[in-house]
């Protein structure tokens, strides 16, 4: 046997393991819900939309139902990863690669090319897929539907018939169900459903999902959206100031006390859909160091870019005068660079011994993004900011990290690179909560003395890519910004190591290289060292 | 500079090698013939269960040795020639050491049953053992039936993997009941019902006669002794508890009984020579234990120590109190200080299980002295750190009892026991 995975390249029969007939019953319904939006895609005309599109959405939940049912149900509770690396689809085989290109067409469609989804141009009727939607769309705030009502309901299908499975799947695991559940509920609710009735209320609001917390909602400081907002009075009022509070007030609250999870695993859609419909891909992400480099500076040069962006945004439609308004370019930019400047110089005093060589890095990225206000001040026009067109800054991130990264490959490349590429590469809003977390949270994962046998379950079920391994194995606790705390880690762990915990800051992060069980003297003196 | 060899690069052996290096910049060369690099034998299992592939399995990227500077030598050590302090190998070639660290591990019992080298016949050990049972049972088509031989943590392993890709297997254990030399009868009855309820076939008190080949030298059937029975199968898995592999050793002036002999400091009788992990024969038990310990953390602490004597601080291998850990399918096991299958002299148990037939837990304590003992756990997780305390402490067992929810280390949301658990054991008390 090599190490090098074998895949059978047979199309009919990919997987060494075999799965049922009931299940291969449940796949074609799912299938068959799946083509009667195929067909619609294609323009193949539906008589009553209505009834064809619930037709097809109850066929996909019925055939992952019974599917799931079939799966988990037929056997013990445990853990259920037989077979993950043998089947195609779930170890970059055949399968995979095919669910990836279609997938991430489906989002250069959404994205750049909504005309083929069936979206009526100008104010056309809509045709194909988009129209098949119109009745459910209607019948929610009296409009058609768009390209992006269709997606929504599809993702919010996905989150539930998926996040159904993963329950059973964890069905011994109170943890993974509630966190699930809790998922499920804000996409329905807040990300779907919210949304549609406040159009009903107040038709000139722009789409507000109250969950999704800027950077990760780029567009909610945008000139267009803050208008709308403030000519709404209180209710737009009160929302815009909502969404300020959430990233300053709440976000470091609830992170403070329950590490970036509160809102990565059990509130945000990104991360909903990645332990949902994700979950089958989540041990494809790398763990290796290079790909951890990648990230830090990725992820980073991400949240530089979308603070410079939004910033430059409403400077750009910011006056000069104080007489007009009280908030001038002037006094906008001194509040950002004194914000940022007293973050940074609060982390320097408490943290700089914790962070080491990260410190420096810091620095470096405090100064450029200064270095940037700056010049953007100085240079600024009412057109230009650095140089360049101020809406062609913000758009430019609306393409290539709004849509390119977080859409197409965050989504579209889940059967290649792990359910959380978006999450741990680029998601701005993680990088923020990860800063607070790794920082100033109660939240870790405790390991557990000696148990641990450096099997790398841990390690390899990390959609993250932390290799929870090289901690566990020294006994030392896991305090990572990265860390979303989905606790599967601990779940898939078999000698009950791993321990997501809200606790004190005093001994948190505890580099020992000794473990417990072992000569006391010994302890203390590889300590000592 | 001092050049330090070991041979063996498993958990204890690449521990003393990390460990040397932390301390000191002597050359270290580590010598196997079974892999290039490092990896966990204890996740060979999930690489045939399909859970990671054999690369997750290596808990250092291959770079890591170049980095530190650890020389990898793959080869065959066929003699140690201690006058000269030189290794010679299989392949032909030499390689002369200043310090030797012997870490080789075991290899599988075998007890001479007729057919036992015949091919489909494997343990579950080496990586080589992996490579044999994805050639024999790839799956349920080639492989229709396995047998494996002896009840232990690898044999319910090895049942475990086969279980994950539908192959039918008959488990045959010798004891009356699953583990129990180790295992409380509540806890071995218990994981006898659990083993069942997977579908497979366990034969206690069952022995294996002979396994017949076909006529190509393959696994035909296996015959049991007590019944005569014959069981058709294709694969055999013999995993009736591992001994030490230094089969190489025995022509050397190395002292050898079942292991290498050692000293509490880990030397054996040759200077400059140790033995350290699966294959180091303490002359007596330490602290109670067994004189040879082939357990993961044993390895690993073995290694830290021989290091520190290596790097000019010689020290004595001195373990803490007992633990271990383990998984029988589905449930998980721990077990924190003594607790043995059956009461010794002053001894007693208190025994609690879950209606579920999942969970239970069995404390041992001093009937005089009322002193906490150890305690298995079966379905609950429990934290190592505080009943490394309370053991310290000598507890009484009222106390542990009574703030056994503060060792619990389930998942948050978890339903509780422990409230539970005492109910039942102030009951129990009351009405003796």
């Amino acid at each position: 046997m090599s190490n090098k995975l074998n895949h059978s390249m047979s199309l009919a029969k990919p997987d060494a393991v075999d799965i049922s007939n009931k299940q291969k019953v449940a796949l074609a319904i799912g299938i068959i819900g799946l083509f009667i939006l195929t067909l619609a895609l294609f323009n193949t005309h539906f008589p009553h939309k209505g009834l064809f599109l619930t037709l097809s959405l109850a066929l996909i939940f019925a055939g992952t139902i019974i599917y799931s049912r079939d799966a988990y149900l037929t056997t013990l509770e445990g853990i259920k990863n037989d077979g993950v690396w043998f089947k195609s689809i779930s170890s970059r085989g055949v399968w995979g690669w095919i669910l990836g290109v279609i997938l991430t067409a489906f989002y250069i469609v959404l994205y750049f090319y909504p005309q083929y989804l069936g979206l009526g141009k100008d104010g056309a009727e809509n045709t194909g897929l988009v129209s098949l939607f119109d009745p459910l769309s209607n019948l929610l705030s009296g409009r058609n539907a768009s390209q992006w009502f269709v997606y929504g309901t599809l993702y919010t299908v996905a989150i539930l018939a998926f996040g159904y499975k993963f329950m059973l799947k964890y069905r011994h695991n109170r943890y993974q169900q509630l966190r699930t559940a809790s998922v499920m509920f804000f996409q329905l609710s807040f990300a779907f459903l919210i949304p549609e009735f406040m159009y009903v209320m107040n038709s000139d609001l722009p789409y507000y999902d109250l969950k999704s917390i800027w950077p990760l909602n780029y567009y909610l400081f945008d000139e267009w959206s803050v208008k709308a907002f403030l000519s709404n009075g209180n209710i737009g009022l009160g929302l815009l100031l909502f969404g300020i509070i959430s990233i300053f007030v709440i976000t470091p609250i609830l992170t403070y006390k329950y590490g970036k999870r509160w809102y990565c695993s059990w509130v945000c859609g990104c991360g909903g859909l990645a332990e949902t419909a994700g979950d089958p891909f989540r041990h494809l992400s790398s763990n290796k160091m290079s790909a951890w480099k990648l990230e830090r500076w990725l992820i980073h040069t991400v949240l530089v870019f979308s603070v410079v962006m939004t910033v430059a945004m409403v400077y750009s439609y910011l006056g000069y005068d104080h007489n007009t308004f009280w908030l001038t370019r002037g006094v906008f930019i001194s509040l950002v660079m004194g914000f940022l400047t007293l973050v940074f110089a609060g982390v320097m005093y408490f943290k700089r011994h914790e962070l080491g060589k990260d410190a420096k890095y810091g620095a470096i990225g405090y100064f450029v993004v200064i270095v940037l206000l700056v010049t953007m001040h100085l240079t600024g026009t009412s057109e230009h900011v650095l140089f360049i067109k101020g809406s062609d800054l913000r758009a430019a991130y609306g393409i290539y990290i709004g849509a390119i990264f977080s859409g197409v490959i965050g989504t579209g490349f889940y059967p290649i690179l792990g359910s959380r590429a978006w999450c741990r590469f680029g998601c701005p809003m993680a990088a923020i909560l990860g800063f607070q977390q790794r920082l100033f949270s109660k939240f870790r994962i405790t390991t557990n003395g000696g148990q641990c046998i450096s099997c790398g379950n841990c390690s390899v079920s990390c959609e993250m890519g932390i290799d929870v391994r090289a901690y566990a194995q020294k006994g030392e606790n896991i305090v990572r910004s990265s860390c979303v705390g989905c606790g599967i880690c601990s779940a898939v762990c078999p000698r009950g190591v791993l321990k997501l915990e809200n606790d004190t800051m005093k001994g948190r992060i505890n580099p020992t290289e000794i473990l417990l069980g072992n000569n006391v003297d010994l302890m203390d003196l590889v300590n000592n060292k | 500079m001092e050049h330090i060899v070991i041979i063996g690069n498993g958990i204890s052996g690449v521990t003393a090698a990390r460990h040397i290096r932390k301390l000191s910049d002597k050359q270290i060369t580590m010598v196997s013939a079974e892999t290039d690099y490092f990896f966990s034998r204890t996740a060979l299992m999930y690489v045939y269960m399909g859970h990671m592939t054999f690369e997750h399995t290596k808990p250092y990227e291959d770079w890591f040795w170049e980095k530190n500077s650890i020389n990898l030598k793959k080869g065959y050590v066929k003699h140690i020639e201690t006058k000269n302090k030189t290794l010679h190998f299989s392949e032909g070639d030499t390689l002369s050491y200043d310090k030797l660290i012997i870490a080789t591990g075991s290899k599988p019992n075998k007890f001479g049953w007729p057919g036992q080298d015949l091919d489909g016949v494997m343990g579950m050990y080496h990586k080589q053992d992996l490579e044999n049972l994805e050639k024999y049972a790839p799956n349920n088509k080639v492989c229709k039936r396995a047998v494996i031989v002896g009840g232990g943590l690898i044999g319910i392993e090895l049942a475990e993997m086969l279980n994950s890709r539908n192959i039918p297997v008959t488990f045959l254990v010798r004891e009356d009941s699953f583990w129990n030399g180790i295992l409380p009868e509540g806890e071995s009855t218990m994981i006898n019902r659990h083993i069942k309820n997977h579908h497979i076939d366990l034969r206690l008190s069952n022995n294996l006669k002979e396994i017949i080949p076909d006529e190509n030298g393959k696994v035909k059937s296996i015959i049991i002794e007590e019944t005569g029975e014959e069981i058709a199968c294709n694969v055999v898995g013999l995993t009736a508890g591992v001994s030490p592999n230094i089969d190489f050793i025995k022509d050397s002036d190395i002292e050898t009984g079942r292991g290498v002999k050692v000293n509490p400091f880990l030397e054996t009788n040759i200077q400059d020579i140790y033995a350290i992990g699966d294959c180091a024969e303490q002359h007596e038990g330490i602290n109670g234990r067994r004189p040879i310990e082939a357990v993961w953390y044993t390895g690993r602490m073995m290694g830290e120590t021989v290091a520190q004597t290596i790097c000019g601080n010689r020290m004595q291998y001195n373990p803490g109190h007992w633990f271990n850990s383990a998984k029988f399918l589905d449930i998980e096991y721990q077990t924190y200080g003594w607790v043995f299958a059956k009461p010794r002299e002053n001894e007693s148990h208190f025994h609690w299980k879950h209606a579920d037939d999942t969970k239970c837990i069995t404390v041992c304590y001093d009937k005089k002295t009322n002193a906490f003992l150890g305690i298995n756990t079966f379905g609950i997780r429990m934290q190592h750190e505080i009943f490394d305390t309370w053991l310290t402490e000598k507890k009484d067992v009222d106390y542990v009892m009574k703030h056994l929810g503060k060792a619990n280390f389930d998942p948050e949301f978890y339903k509780t026991y422990e409230a539970d658990i005492y109910a039942v054991f102030k009951n129990e008390l009351q009405t003796v």
